[in-house]
């Protein structure tokens, strides 16, 4: 794979979106993954995403552990910072990114072995703690940086490349994530864009730990026969809860949806999410019934997809902490140093 | 039989029962000199056990201001029946036991090398208290009462005392004064003169304050603007954090709206907690964790990421004894090489040793400074025995005119203008590069931060010479750092000698005695006092100027030595290890004796080799 830059130069009729930018001002580097990674087509339905909110990129920090889907921030939003920083971590360094500065908006990428295998401790608690970000795991079942080893969401039963079947069972992330107390968590599939946008967009604006699980076929070293993570396996097991419509706050909602089929979740932003249900019975902000749901659909062998649950009046670490509202990196010696005056009286308290 | 006499100069150990409440008893008792004008130096020394198991306080009372540990024991105070015979065989001959003697024990339990002061205070506090939970805490005023008329301490200062602690809890207040003078009237009464260590009203405490490095390094970290500290508990480090969240709590909210200009977290294990600092330290805010040795060898992986992508993080390591529980809550100096080297890959980081409170104070607001001027982790490295001790210390001074140095930091003014941003060019030649903070400029500015592969301006490489050229840079900034760190502190003993030692951290008491003793033996040498790494010239040059130089040190592998002959390159023949790792704080007796000795013999041998001394 090579690095030539791509032109920057914008053709007239690239489309811009309400602050002025077009879909290329939110592209990054060429991808060097495998040609048909999955994790190629969530880069760019999280470049479809940011487009489609109009954030501006630079406002958005990246972070990730390591792994190929680790690397794929290099592939989006290239004027923004980004980090790939250690494996299994990415949590903290997120969580610590955030407490600096609450005015971005983050965005964790990891991978199944990244989160459910060298990271999961780190996973559980950032989901505990209610960071703010929107936290993508491009799930694949397997190592796919380190060539095919089995990762800790590969399925009972299935089988690696080389037809070594998997005896261990297999972390639930989108479970674990509702248990550890994520307030958004949702899946979806790499290889069905028109699902995933929504739940990226949906994901990005909360206000809160939001957890996307997206599988993300490995063509390299997962998505053979007896894989319980390829295209066809997943295709022919996807069984949707909802589709999703997401309505910032500032956009009036002029779609009509056909009557008892959508139900409003409103934000307390005022944004607004429509769930067009496919599972009549599926309330995505009951937390206890969605683990329920998964749990049911795991044991027969069903990939649930969709919005899983939402808690509208989700609280973030920073509210939880009650920090003040200007950012810490922007706090000097005036707000944080109290001074020799102060110091005198600590020290007359010491003697 | 002997008896010691001494006055403003001896040596009490308590043996007590974890959880007894005695803590604040003996604190009280050891205050109560500092207020006679006497400095004193307490050490705990104390379990992995929260209650139960025998625990020590050691007050060092010393007119001449010798905050080290001394060694031995003048008075015992044995309120621990378990302890009781290692407790009695402690006690320097001529010395005093004072115990407890409601039950009567067979003489076969003392010494008759020794002074035995029994009071029956079991029966005392049974006579007048009722509640198990009183009998037990009155139990430690009382006899803190009879000691202070054995020894001659002004009841009025304890008075004192006991009323600044339980300032406007009146409840509290007379009981506790009631069993303080029901103590003192007993021995002034039953126990005259048993004692003969006494004290005098004194003038050599001045103005200086009385605290433990921990609280101090916490609140260095309040002044030196640190908002975001991650932690996980671990002794001897816990109480920094804690200490942080005392001050933060106090200093650092805003009155108006209630709101923190802080964030403490806990996190799940040290792997999460310098996860938090670093991410912190990359988007702009000053940030730091505390910890002890297993800690650092959790947080390595992400030391080595630090220094590679360069972000500003300080960790204090607050060191005690190695692995497991036990002796983990004794003091060593023992994570000098695990900290100077941590991590994967080609590294080294910058160490600080401050020697006491008023020093961990001053470095851990250091640390800030210079872990942003100079993008890389720095690190505190205290130990047991400043951090959780409270030690007589000058009291903290903070200049109002002092900035933040929040290093090289691109603005979005500079980069409008045009200014050239490389993430890892090294436009001034000092070897450190301009940043960014994440979202400063719509366009410019921006860049992905990884360990190792990458180009001046932060593009992805895997070439060979560009790797070299961004880690020779990383050296150059190590240069750099040698003349910004707090420098090394030379005591000259004022004559030619070929003798001279390096030491550093909480060794600096015991060291400073040692120097005196050995000074009035005539023994000439000259000191260096190191208070960080790298190490600059004044080090080499010291060494250089010396043809014996001893490294004092509190660690079995003399650390600090490998390093100094590592990093300076010096014949390890001109290095001399002296060494105390037995968990207690290292003592002047231990260093003048070993000095002394080794002295005598390096006099002789050249003389057999027909050299002159
Ligand atoms: C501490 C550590 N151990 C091992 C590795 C090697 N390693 C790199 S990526 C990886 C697995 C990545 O798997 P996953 O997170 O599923 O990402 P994928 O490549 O499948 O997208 C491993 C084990 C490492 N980088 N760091
Ligand atoms: S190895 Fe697998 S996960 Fe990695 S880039 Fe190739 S297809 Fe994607
Ligand atoms: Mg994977």
């Amino acid at each position: 794979m090579t690095y030539i830059t791509k032109p920057k130069l914008h053709h007239p009729t690239l489309q811009q979106n309400r602050i002025g930018y077009t879909r290329r001002d939110y592209e990054g580097k060429v991808s060097t993954l495998c040609a048909g990674c999955g994790h190629d087509s969530i880069s760019a339905a999280l470049i479809q995403s940011f487009w489609e909110l109009d954030i501006e990129p630079h406002k958005v920090a990246k972070l990730s552990g390591i792994g190929c889907s680790s690397k794929t921030p290099d592939y989006f939003l290239g004027n923004s910072h980004g980090f790939n920083t250690v494996h299994g971590r990415m949590p903290s360094v997120l969580t610590g990114a955030n407490l600096a500065n609450r005015e971005l908006i983050y965005i964790g990428v990891s991978g199944d072995g990244d989160s459910a295998s060298i990271g999961l401790g780190q996973f559980a608690h950032v989901m505990r703690r209610g960071v703010d970000m929107a936290y993508i795991l491009e799930n694949n079942g397997v190592y796919g940086l380190t060539k095919g080893q089995f990762s800790a969401t590969a399925d009972f039963g299935s089988r690696s490349k080389r037809g070594v079947e998997n005896r261990d069972s297999a972390v639930d992330t989108v479970g674990l994530a509702l248990l550890m107390g994520a307030s958004y968590v949702a899946r979806g599939f790499s290889g069905d864009k028109e699902q995933l946008v929504p739940l990226l967009k949906a994901a990005i604006a909360h206000p809160g730990a939001a957890f996307v699980d997206v599988i993300s076929p490995c063509v390299a070293f997962n998505n053979h026969a007896g894989s319980t993570k390829s295209y066809d396996y997943v295709r022919e097991h996807n069984e949707a809860v909802s589709r999703l419509d997401f309505w910032p706050s500032r956009e009036a909602i002029t779609v009509s949806y056909e009557e008892g089929a959508v139900i409003d979740v409103p934000q307390h932003d005022g944004s607004i999410l429509k769930l067009r249900k496919l599972d009549g019975a599926y309330d995505p902000t009951d937390r206890i019934a969605a683990m329920n749901a998964i749990a049911r659909a795991a044991a027969v062998g069903e990939v649930l997809t969709g919005l899983l649950y939402v808690d509208p009046s989700a609280e973030d670490l920073h509210a939880h902490l009650s920090t003040v509202e200007l950012p810490f990196n922007r706090l000097g010696e005036q707000e944080l140093c109290p001074g020799s005056a102060m110091l005198d009286r600590i020290n007359a308290s010491l003697r | 039989m002997k008896r010691i006499e001494a006055v403003n100069d001896f040596v009490i150990k308590f043996g007590n029962v974890n959880g007894s409440g005695s803590a604040s008893a003996n604190e009280l008792f050891a205050k109560s000199f500092l207020r006679m004008g006497i400095p004193v130096s307490p050490r705990n020394i104390f379990p992995s056990n929260i209650q139960g198991l025998p625990t020590w306080y050691e007050v060092r009372v010393t007119e001449a201001g010798w905050l080290g540990r001394r060694g031995g024991v003048d008075l015992m105070v044995a309120m621990n029946p378990q302890t009781w015979d290692k407790d009695v065989r402690e006690i320097d001959p001529g010395g005093y036991l004072f115990y407890d003697n409601t039950k009567s024990l067979p003489a076969s339990k003392f010494r008759d090398d020794i002074h035995v002061v029994g009071m029956p205070l079991t029966e005392i506090c049974n006579a007048t208290y009722t509640d198990a939970r009183e009998r037990q805490l009155f139990k430690n005023i009382i006899y803190v009462g009879a000691l202070a008329a054995l020894l001659g301490i002004e009841p009025g200062v304890i008075a004192e005392l006991i009323g600044e602690q339980y300032k406007g809890k009146e409840k509290l207040l007379k009981p506790n004064l009631n069993a303080f003078q029901m103590g003192f009237h007993y021995a002034e009464e039953k126990l005259k003169d048993a004692v003969g260590l006494k004290v005098q009203r004194g003038y050599n405490v001045g103005d200086r304050i009385f605290i433990d490095g921990n609280s101090a390094a916490g609140l260095g970290m309040v002044y030196g603007g640190a908002t975001v500290c991650a932690w996980y508990p671990i002794t001897p480090s816990s109480s920094l954090a804690e200490a942080f969240q005392r001050y933060c709590a106090r200093l650092r909210v805003d009155k108006e709206t209630g709101q923190n200009r802080f964030a403490i977290v806990q996190a799940e294990d040290e792997l999460a907690s310098i996860g938090v600092v670093v991410g912190a330290g990359w988007n702009g805010a000053r940030a730091f964790t505390a910890t002890s040795g297993p800690g650092i060898s959790l947080m390595t992986e992400f030391i080595g990421l630090a220094y590679f992508a360069e972000i500003p993080i300080t960790i204090v390591d607050v060191q005690r004894g190695g692995p497991s529980t036990g002796m983990p809550t004794r003091t060593q100096q023992s994570d000098i090489l695990a900290c100077a080297y941590a991590s994967h890959g080609d590294t080294k980081h910058v160490l600080l040793f401050p020697e006491d409170p008023h020093e961990c104070f001053e470095h851990a607001a250091i640390a800030l400074d210079l872990a942003d001027r100079l993008q890389t982790p720095v690190f505190v490295m205290t130990d047991l025995d400043i951090g959780m001790n409270q030690r007589l210390t000058k009291p903290f001074t903070w200049d109002d005119t002092r900035r933040y140095d929040r290093g090289k930091v691109m603005t979005v003014e500079e980069l409008e203008a045009g200014k050239e941003f490389g993430r890892y060019l090294d436009v001034d030649g000092d070897g450190i590069p301009y940043r960014t903070y994440p979202g400063t400029h719509p366009t410019k500015g921006g860049f992905f931060t990884r360990g190792t592969t990458k180009d001046r301006y932060a593009r992805y490489s895997e070439e060979g010479p560009v790797y070299v050229d961004n880690v020779q840079r990383l050296l150059r900034k190590f240069e750099t750092a040698k003349s910004i760190v707090p420098q090394p502190v030379l005591r000259g003993c004022g004559k030619k000698t070929r003798f001279g030692a390096i030491y550093y951290g909480s060794t600096s008491p015991a060291m400073d005695e040692a120097y005196a003793a050995l000074e009035a033996a005539g023994i000439a040498i000259d000191t260096l006092r190191l208070r960080a790494f790298p190490f600059n010239d004044t080090v080499s040059d010291f060494i250089a100027e010396h043809d014996q130089v001893f490294v004092v040190e509190q660690n079995r592998d003399a650390q600090l030595r490998s390093l100094l002959v590592n990093e300076l390159n010096i014949d390890p023949a001109r290095l001399m290890p002296v060494l105390h790792y037995d968990g207690t704080p290292i003592t002047a007796r231990f260093i003048a004796s070993e000095i002394s000795e080794r002295v005598r013999v390096l006099n002789v041998e050249p003389l057999k080799k027909g050299k002159a001394a």
